[in-house]
C-alpha cells in the first residue's frame, strides 16, 4: 500500500509546499506515524520474503504436522507440515499485490471517467451514470463467485473483477470534486489563457481530486484485502498459493487442535487493514485540518482560569447608556501559545434612539466588536480585557475571559437583535419565512401561534413587503435578496428590541435595493426609537443613517465623533486616507491615492 | 488569430475599433425537456476603441457578466457577432482562442477563487506564457517584470496565493492578465471585493497601466462611482439589455433612462446633509416615474 501511495504524493506536479507540510503533519500524528510504520514493515517483509523465509511457501515436512513453535519453525507448522512463518511472508506478497491491483484497476477506470464526466458533463456523463448504476446494483459477492466459476480460482482475476465493481466509488468521488471546481474562476482564467482541456484537467483539476483519491485508496485496499481473504476463507481461493485467506481457512479447520494457526493470519489481516484505515484517516486530518489539532490543548489551559462569578455593579454615571464598551480586547489563542489580538482597547457607547456607525476595512475588528456585544464570538475567541455593559448591567465583567452566555441569553433576541450581511444564508431554506418569523416570537414573547402570525403579517407589511400573505408562506429561495433582507429586518424588530446590531446589512444588495433598505432602516429606527450599531465599510451608508461614527483600524479605535465632524473634518490620518479613497466627487481618470511606485501594500 | 474567419461585412474592419459586438444574443438551455431557453442577453451592441475603457454598469442578474464572458468565449453566442480587430470570434475554436489569448485577457471579481490555491504565484503568472510556447527562461524574466509592474515584491514568485491579502491577490490576477501584453482586458467586478483604500490603489494601477501600454478595458461593475471614475464611455445594462450608452460624463451625470436615473441617485454620498438632499431627489424621482408608468398604462 505505502509503496503505491507514496509516489503519488511525491510526484504531484503542483504545490510542493503544501505537500511537504502535509507529510510532516501526517508523521506528527501518532496514529499516522504508527500506521505508516506498520505498513512499511509489512511491505518490507513482503519485499524480502524470499530472503527472510526459511522454507518455500509449499515446502511440506510430512513428519512434522501441526507442530508447536520451535527454533526451526518459529510459528510452528500447519496440518501439512508447512512452515507458518514462511507462508505468512509469502502470503503478504500476494495479499498486498492483489490489493494494489484491485485499487489500480478501480482508479484507472473511475478517475479518468469521473474527470471527463465532471468536466464536460453532457452525453458522456449520462451514459456513464447508467453504467455506474448497473455496476452498483450488481451483488458483488455473487458476481465474484460467478467469475470464479467461469475463470477458475485465480486471485488476480477476482481482484480485477472486484476493482471494476468498486470503480464507481472513484467515479462518483472524482465527478463531485471536479464539478465543484469546474466553474471556479481560475479554471475560467486558464481557458481564457488558451490552455487545452487536457492541461486544465492535469494542472488545475487533478490537484483537487488528488487528496480524496489517496484517502479513498487507503480504504479500498483494506476492503480488497478483506474481500479477498473472505473468498479464500470460504474455500474459493487458489489452494496452491499461500495467502492469508487460505491460511485462515486452513487454521479454521484445525481450530480445536492448534488454535494459533488461526491467530497468525487473522492478526496479519487485522493489522494491515487497521493500519490502512488509520492511515486514510490520518491523511485526511493532515490535509484538511492542519493547525486545528492543537487548539483544544490551548483552550484547556485558558479555560482553567476560573471565570469570575457574581455580579459586579457598573461604574456610576454610566447606567443610562444603552451599551457601553470599555477598553475591550478580543483575542484568539495561537498554536504557539501566544494570543493574537483582533480587537484592542476599544471603547464607545450607544444611547437609546441613537445610530452608531462602526467603520473600518476588512480585518479592522469591527465585526468582532459587534459579535462580542452579541455574545456570538467563536468558541476559540477570548475576551482579553475590558468590559461590555448593556442597560446598566455587565454582559462582560472585569476579568471575564468569555462572554457570559447565561447573562446574554436573557437579553439576546429580546432586547438585542441582529441583522446579518448575507440575507440568503441567514434564512433556513427548509422552513417557510412565516415559520421562521413566528417561532422566535412564540418562544421569546410567550404569545400564541395565531397571535404571532398576526404580528408577523403586520411586521412584513411594516418592512414594505407588498404581499405579506404570499411572502409569509414562501420559502427563502422563492424571494429576492432585497426581500430576504426585509424579512430579516422584520425578524430583528419582531421582539421589540432596544438595540439592533446590523453587520454590513446592505453590502450584498444592489445599489437601488440598498437605498430602499436604508430608507426602511431609517424609518423603523426613528419610529421605534431603538439604538442601532451599524457595522459597515461604506461612508455613504454611514452618512445616510448614522448619528455618530467610530473608525477602526487593525483592531484599534482610530477616531470617534459626530458624523458630520468625522466626514467633514477628520483629524486622524487614517480616516483622511479612507475618505480620500471615496470616488464620489473625484475627477475621473485621475490617480486617487498615489503614483504606482508608491503603491506597495 | 489568422485562423479566425474574416468578417464579410466591412463594418468591423473599417470602424477601426478593437472590439465590436453586434446584435449579440446569449441564450442558455434550460433543464426542462424542450423548454424555452433562458435569454441572458438581448440584442447587445457595443464597441470599444483602442486605448479606450467602456464601463458596463448594472445590477446583479442584468447580464453584464454574461456579456463579458461572451466576449471571452466563456458563454455561448446564440445570435449576433463578436468582432475583434475585424475578425469574427463569436464561435472561435479552442485553437483560435489560444491565439486570441495574446490579445484578450480577464481579471475576475473574486481574487480568492480566481487564483489556483495549489499553484505558486510564479507558476500562475507563467501559465499564459507557457501556452504561447515562450521558453522558461524568458518566461521567468517576464514574470519578474510583471511583479514589478503591479508593485509586488520579487520573492512573491515562490509563494502561494493564500499568503497574500485580497488586494495583493488582485494584483497577481492583473499581472496574469498583463503577461502577454494584451490589447483588451475584461475586468469583471475587478475591484468590487476590495476594501476602499485597496480599491483606490488598484484603480490607480489600472489607469497607470492604460497610460503605459494603451490597453483597452471592458470594465464591468455594479458601482456607478467606480465606472464613472475609470471609463471613457459607459453602457448601462438592465434585464439583459443595454438601456443607455454614451460618453461617461453624460451618462453618469445626466442620464436619460429611468433606471440609470434611479441608479445614480441610489448611491449614497459621504455627507449627511447632501445625502438627505439626494434622498429627497430620489424619492421625487421614483414618485414621478411611478406616475409616468401609471399614465402610460392607462389607455388614452
Amino acid at each position: 500500500m505505502t509503496a503505491s501511495v507514496t509516489p503519488e504524493i511525491a510526484t504531484g506536479q503542483t504545490g510542493t509546499v503544501v505537500r511537504s507540510t502535509a507529510i510532516r503533519r501526517l508523521l506528527k500524528n501518532p496514529l499516522g506515524l504508527a500506521s505508516v510504520i506498520i505498513l512499511a514493515v509489512i511491505v518490507l517483509l513482503a519485499l524480502f520474503a524470499p530472503i527472510l523465509a526459511p522454507f518455500g511457501e509449499n515446502y511440506a515436512n510430512i513428519g512434522k504436522t501441526l507442530a508447536a513453535p520451535d527454533s526451526v519453525n518459529i510459528l510452528g507448522t500447519d496440518s501439512s507440515g508447512r512452515d507458518v512463518w514462511s507462508r505468512l511472508l509469502f502470503g503478504s506478497q500476494i495479499t498486498l499485490l492483489s490489493a494494489v491491483l484491485c485499487a489500480a484497476v478501480a482508479v484507472a477506470l473511475g478517475l479518468p471517467a469521473g474527470l471527463i464526466a465532471g468536466y464536460y458533463g453532457g452525453l458522456f456523463e449520462t451514459t456513464s451514470n447508467w453504467v455506474i448504476s448497473i455496476l452498483m446494483s450488481l451483488p458483488g459477492l455473487i458476481v465474484l463467485l460467478t467469475i470464479r466459476a467461469a475463470f477458475g480460482p485465480s486471485v488476480w482475476i477476482s481482484m480485477v473483477a472486484f476493482g471494476i465493481l468498486i470503480s464507481p466509488s472513484y467515479f462518483l468521488l472524482t465527478r463531485t470534486a471536479v464539478r465543484a471546481v469546474r466553474n471556479e474562476l481560475y479554471v475560467d482564467a486558464a481557458r481564457v489563457s488558451g490552455l487545452s482541456d487536457l492541461s486544465i484537467m492535469g494542472r488545475h483539476i487533478f490537484s483537487v481530486v488528488r487528496a480524496p483519491i489517496i484517502i479513498q485508496t487507503a480504504g479500498i485496499c483494506g476492503v480488497a484485502i478483506a474481500i479477498q481473504s473472505g473468498l479464500e476463507f470460504l474455500g474459493l481461493g487458489d489452494p496452491t498459493m499461500a495467502t492469508w485467506g487460505v491460511m485462515l481457512s486452513e487454521g479454521f479447520k484445525n481450530v480445536y487442535l492448534t488454535p494459533t494457526l488461526l491467530l497468525w493470519p487473522a492478526l496479519a489481516i487485522a493489522l494491515t487493514i487497521g493500519a490502512l484505515v488509520l492511515l486514510g484517516n490520518a491523511i485526511r486530518d493532515a490535509l484538511e485540518d492542519g493547525e486545528k489539532i492543537k487548539a483544544p490543548k490551548v483552550s484547556k489551559v485558558a479555560g482553567s482560569v476560573k471565570a469570575n462569578t457574581g455580579n459586579h455593579a457598573v461604574q456610576k454615571g454610566t447606567e443610562h447608556h444603552l451599551v457601553k464598551v470599555t477598553n475591550l480586547g478580543v483575542g484568539y489563542p495561537q498554536a504557539d501559545g501566544s494570543i493574537k489580538k483582533v480587537v484592542d482597547d476599544v471603547s464607545f457607547h450607544v444611547d437609546r434612539g441613537e445610530v452608531l456607525g462602526i467603520v473600518g476595512e476588512s480585518g479592522s475588528g469591527k465585526s468582532q466588536t459587534a459579535f462580542s456585544i452579541l455574545g456570538l464570538l467563536p468558541d476559540t475567541a477570548r475576551i482579553v480585557g475590558g468590559t461590555i455593559q448593556f442597560d446598566g448591567n455587565y454582559t462582560v465583567q472585569p476579568g471575564d475571559d468569555r462572554v457570559n452566555q447565561q447573562r446574554l441569553s436573557k437579553i439576546r433576541g429580546r432586547r438585542v437583535s441582529y441583522i446579518p450581511q448575507e440575507p440568503m444564508s441567514n434564512l433556513d431554506p427548509a422552513f417557510t419565512i412565516g415559520y421562521q418569523l413566528v417561532t422566535p416570537m412564540v418562544r421569546v414573547l410567550g404569545i400564541s401561534k395565531s397571535e404571532a402570525k398576526k404580528r408577523a403579517m403586520k411586521l412584513l407589511e411594516d418592512v414594505g413587503i407588498t404581499y405579506p400573505e404570499r411572502t409569509f408562506k414562501a420559502y427563502p429561495h422563492e424571494v429576492s435578496g432585497g426581500m430576504a433582507q426585509r424579512v430579516l429586518i422584520a425578524g430583528a424588530i419582531s421582539c421589540e428590541p432596544d438595540l439592533v446590531i446590523a453587520d454590513e446589512p446592505t453590502t450584498a444588495l444592489d445599489v437601488t435595493v440598498q437605498a430602499e433598505v436604508l430608507d426602511l432602516l431609517r424609518g423603523l429606527q426613528s419610529r421605534l426609537n431603538i439604538g442601532v450599531i451599524l457595522v459597515t465599510h461604506n461612508f455613504g451608508v454611514v452618512s445616510d443613517l448614522c448619528d455618530r461614527v467610530v473608525v477602526m483600524q487593525n483592531g484599534r479605535l482610530v477616531e470617534e465623533g459626530d458624523v458630520r465632524e468625522i466626514l467633514r473634518n477628520p483629524k486622524e490620518k487614517y480616516t483622511q486616507t479612507l475618505l480620500s479613497s471615496m470616488l464620489e466627487g473625484k475627477t475621473p481618470m485621475t490617480m486617487l491615492v498615489s503614483t504606482v511606485e508608491e503603491v506597495a501594500l | 488569430m489568422s485562423a479566425a474567419t474574416p468578417v464579410s461585412s466591412a463594418q468591423g474592419q473599417e470602424s477601426g475599433n478593437l472590439l465590436d459586438v453586434e446584435n449579440l444574443v446569449v441564450e442558455y438551455p434550460t433543464k426542462v425537456f424542450r423548454g424555452k431557453p433562458f435569454r441572458a442577453l438581448t440584442d447587445i451592441n457595443i464597441t470599444i476603441g483602442r486605448g479606450e475603457t467602456l464601463g458596463l454598469v448594472g445590477e446583479s442578474g442584468s447580464g453584464k457578466t454574461t456579456l463579458g464572458r461572451a466576449v471571452l468565449g466563456l458563454a455561448p453566442v446564440t445570435k449576433g457577432q463578436v468582432i475583434f480587430e475585424g475578425q469574427d470570434i463569436s464561435h472561435a475554436s479552442r485553437k483560435d482562442r489560444r491565439a486570441l489569448s495574446r490579445d484578450m485577457q480577464v481579471v475576475f471579481q473574486d481574487p480568492y477563487t480566481s487564483l489556483n490555491p495549489a499553484l505558486e504565484i510564479g507558476a500562475i503568472l507563467a501559465e499564459p506564457l507557457g501556452v504561447q510556447g515562450i521558453p522558461a527562461a524568458a518566461a521567468k524574466k517576464r514574470v519578474a517584470e510583471l511583479l514589478d509592474q503591479v508593485g509586488l515584491p520579487k520573492d512573491a514568485v515562490n509563494r502561494l496565493p493564500r499568503e497574500f491579502s485580497g488586494g495583493q491577490r488582485q494584483r497577481v490576477a492583473i499581472a496574469r492578465a498583463l503577461a502577454l501584453s494584451p490589447k483588451l482586458i475584461v475586468c469583471d467586478e475587478a475591484v468590487s471585493a476590495l476594501d476602499l483604500t485597496t480599491q483606490a490603489r488598484v484603480l490607480d494601477l489600472l489607469l497607470q497601466i492604460q497610460l503605459d501600454t494603451g490597453v483597452s478595458y471592458l470594465f464591468i461593475s455594479h458601482d456607478l462611482d467606480v465606472v464613472r471614475h475609470i471609463s471613457h464611455r459607459v453602457a448601462v445594462m438592465y434585464r439583459g439589455e443595454i438601456v443607455e450608452q454614451g460618453v461617461s460624463g453624460i451618462v453618469t451625470q445626466t442620464p436619460v433612462h429611468p433606471y440609470t436615473q434611479r441608479l445614480l441617485l441610489a448611491s449614497p454620498v459621504p455627507d449627511p446633509d447632501r445625502q438627505a438632499v439626494r434622498r429627497e431627489e430620489r424619492r421625487r424621482l421614483i414618485d414621478s416615474q411611478r406616475e409616468l408608468e401609471n399614465q402610460a398604462s392607462i389607455p388614452a
